[in-house]
């Protein structure tokens, strides 16, 4: 089985014109106030099979940095809304500063402005916006959107990793709050606020490297957690966190592969949650990842930290 | 979604109490990036909440768009967070709003947007509300017991307003429905470590290890009560090992011939921290393993390559395992 070439073809229709044309489509209602993190998962997946050029870069960096809170009525966060006029939260922060680096057009950022760090609370922890919504998903949303602005000096990191580490279950794994049910996209989160501050150590690996291998199910699939139906989307979730606490050689790689591709649609394009459901941006764009960290041909090597392509977080760190 | 009230819906610009306000159409600018084609009535709403919101207007009226636009998408997070300004402005019955919550939450349980409005508004009640919170996350655990916001939200209540009498019967009570069931038995764990009424883990961990054992010959297959009964031990493998209980559920899974994967996995475990395996248990792995020639191996090395033939799909995590075994004497 293969990547079919039509995965980038429906990708163009994503990001350039004619997306969910289908008038009174309920999908196209509850986008529109995710545009941005639909950007992010659509220009990452185009850059990650190399065609990001098939956009327009300009149109792009112009609309996102509309989508920044002009309104100046928050004290401290002013971050990104979902879409122009929306208000701030930090999910669509790090979607903006993503699709930013994607560019190499970072420096269009007021950093300064964007004070991510008034989010961060007491005892370490992050909300989301300023009502107040605590998740370790936040922890790593801020920890990842500060380190690709090389700002994490102005947070209190030793706190933020006390938090993370106070969500650590039994199995290994961790929840949104202390004593929350392990979640495989939650422990991405933790595991990779981790490694991002250098702080992977508190991870159990063994622990959680067998919780995680545990969650490939028969059909080669991963679920995330124990008794659910597997999905592509943890294909990303389960394999990045395998692979920043180095026990990705725990599962079977080529069954999970097989899974992937399984779950294509061969004439349109696009990738879906399980074999012959509907396609949709969130799950080609967790599908092709999940195949980047599979060294997959032809695909450019994805960071499971980052979540964005290497050459991209290599040109942020590396370049000065 | 569509209930009676959104039938008869009569557009905005035909009601006279609007008749003052001029729509603002949302900015795309001329090349959109993302275009995405509404329906009339979703554009209508939000043009008309876009000028309520550009000129903060809380009355009673953009209280009421705001219920209209989330009951056409209630995941916008700026509506949410509006409505809350009003809310809070017109000093409006909260009580009033939780039942408009409940509605919403029936028809859309896994929106983080609801969840967090939820909390707000009990957190402003405050710990009348407590045991209303916990029968109305029971009601959505009976259509999906594993739900993660309502789980979320049912921790939160207990720790913040109260009411964990009852708690670990109804942890019980969600584990005979369904003993696969991962959510609630972290919920168990989540109640015998931090509920003040029940005097924590160490007084707990006795019958706790033998509610787990019962489960797990019910079930040996089920992961979830074997890492509860790890958890139990938590940081101390040595007592885990000491507790006659716990090599005794192997051998009873092993006897059984079927689903002894997790009690393989223990026996490892156990020979880690020094355990001395009676002859039973060594006769009882010999029994079910696949191979002849593992006979003359030592226990660990043995459980190892059993669990590779059984388990092929992850036979490295496996193999890796026999190296964690100290040498047996």
């Amino acid at each position: 089985m293969c990547l079919y070439a039509n995965v980038s073809i429906f990708f163009y229709g994503v990001t350039s014109a004619n997306i969910l044309e289908k008038k009174d489509d309920f999908a196209s209602v509850v986008m529109e106030h995710l545009r941005l993190n639909g950007a992010y998962w659509g220009l990452t997946t185009l850059d990650v099979l190399g065609k990001l050029d098939a956009v327009n870069q300009d149109e792009v960096v112009s609309w996102i940095m509309q989508c920044q809170d002009q309104s100046g009525v928050y004290p401290g966060f002013s971050g990104f809304g979902g879409n122009i006029g929306h208000d701030p939260h930090l999910h669509y922060t790090l979607s903006a500063i993503q699709v930013l680096a994607l560019f190499d057009k970072i420096d269009v950022l007021d950093i300064e402005k964007l004070d991510i760090a008034s989010l961060q609370n007491e005892d370490g922890s992050f909300s989301g916006d300023i009502w107040g919504e605590v998740d370790t998903r936040f922890s790593y949303i801020a920890i990842c959107s500060l380190a690709l602005l090389q700002r994490l000096d102005k947070i209190n990191v030793e706190k933020a990793v006390a938090y993370i580490v106070s969500c650590k279950n039994l199995d290994g794994g961790f929840g949104c709050t202390p004593g929350a049910e392990s979640h495989a996209g939650q422990i991405f989160c933790c595991v990779g606020a981790l490694a991002i501050t250098g702080s992977v150590d508190h991870v159990d690996k063994d622990l959680l490297g067998w919780w995680l291998c545990e969650r490939q199910v028969k059909s080669g699939g991963l679920n995330g957690r124990p008794e659910k139906l597997p999905d592509v989307c943890y294909s990303w979730w389960v394999l990045s966190s395998l692979i920043m606490i180095d026990r990705v050689h725990w599962i079977d790689k080529k069954k999970l592969a097989d899974f992937i591709l399984d779950c294509q649609d061969k004439e349109n394009g696009g990738i879906s949650d399980r074999p012959d459901d509907a396609v949709d941006v969130f799950h080609t764009y967790f599908g092709v990842a999940g195949l980047s960290l599979l060294e997959y041909p032809e695909l450019k090597a994805i960071d499971p930290a980052y979540a964005l392509p290497v050459d991209v977080v290599n040109k942020i760190f590396f370049t000065t | 979604m569509k209930g009676e009230e959104e039938r008869e819906r009569i557009p905005i610009k035909e009601r006279p109490e609007w008749a003052d306000v001029r729509p603002v159409p949302q900015d795309d600018g001329p090349n959109p990036v993302v275009p995405i084609d509404y329906t009339d009535d979703f554009t209508e709403t939000m043009d008309y909440f876009r000028a309520v919101y550009l000129a903060d207007e809380r009355s009673p009226r953009a209280l009421h768009l705001t219920k209209e636009a989330i009951l056409l998408n209630s995941g916008n997070y700026t509506v949410w967070q509006f409505r809350r300004l009003i809310l809070d402005a017109l000093n409006a019955d909260l009580h009033e709003e939780l039942q408009f919550l409940d509605q919403i939450t029936r028809e859309n349980a896994k929106n983080y947007q609801i969840w967090y409005h939820r909390r707000w508004l009990a957190e402003k009640l405050g710990e009348h509300v407590a045991s209303k919170e916990h029968e109305f996350s029971r009601e959505i655990f009976c259509k999906d017991a594993k739900n993660y916001h309502a789980w979320s939200h049912r921790q939160w209540v207990l720790q913040a307003l109260g009411g964990w009498e009852g708690e670990l019967s109804y942890c019980s009570e969600l584990i005979k429905d369904d003993i696969f069931n991962n959510s609630a038995w972290n919920q168990r764990y989540f109640v015998v470590s931090k509920s003040p009424l029940l005097g924590g883990l160490e007084v707990m961990r006795d019958s706790e290890v033998a509610y787990a054992i019962e489960a797990i010959l019910t079930k040996p297959e089920n992961e979830s009560p074997w890492r509860y009964l790890r958890g139990l031990h938590k940081n101390d493998g040595k007592s885990l090992a000491n507790d006659p209980r716990v090599a005794s559920v192997c051998l009873d899974v092993l006897t059984g011939k079927t689903d002894y994967i997790h009690a393989l996995n223990m026996i490892l475990d156990l020979l880690c921290h020094r355990h001395q395996p009676s002859k039973e248990l060594k006769d009882a792995v010999d029994a079910v393993s696949p191979d002849p020639n593992l006979s003359d191996v030592g226990l660990a090395e043995k459980v190892c390559s059993i669990l590779k033939l059984v388990d092929p799909m992850r036979s490295n995590y496996w193999e890796w395992r026999k190296s964690t075994v100290p040498a047996q004497d």
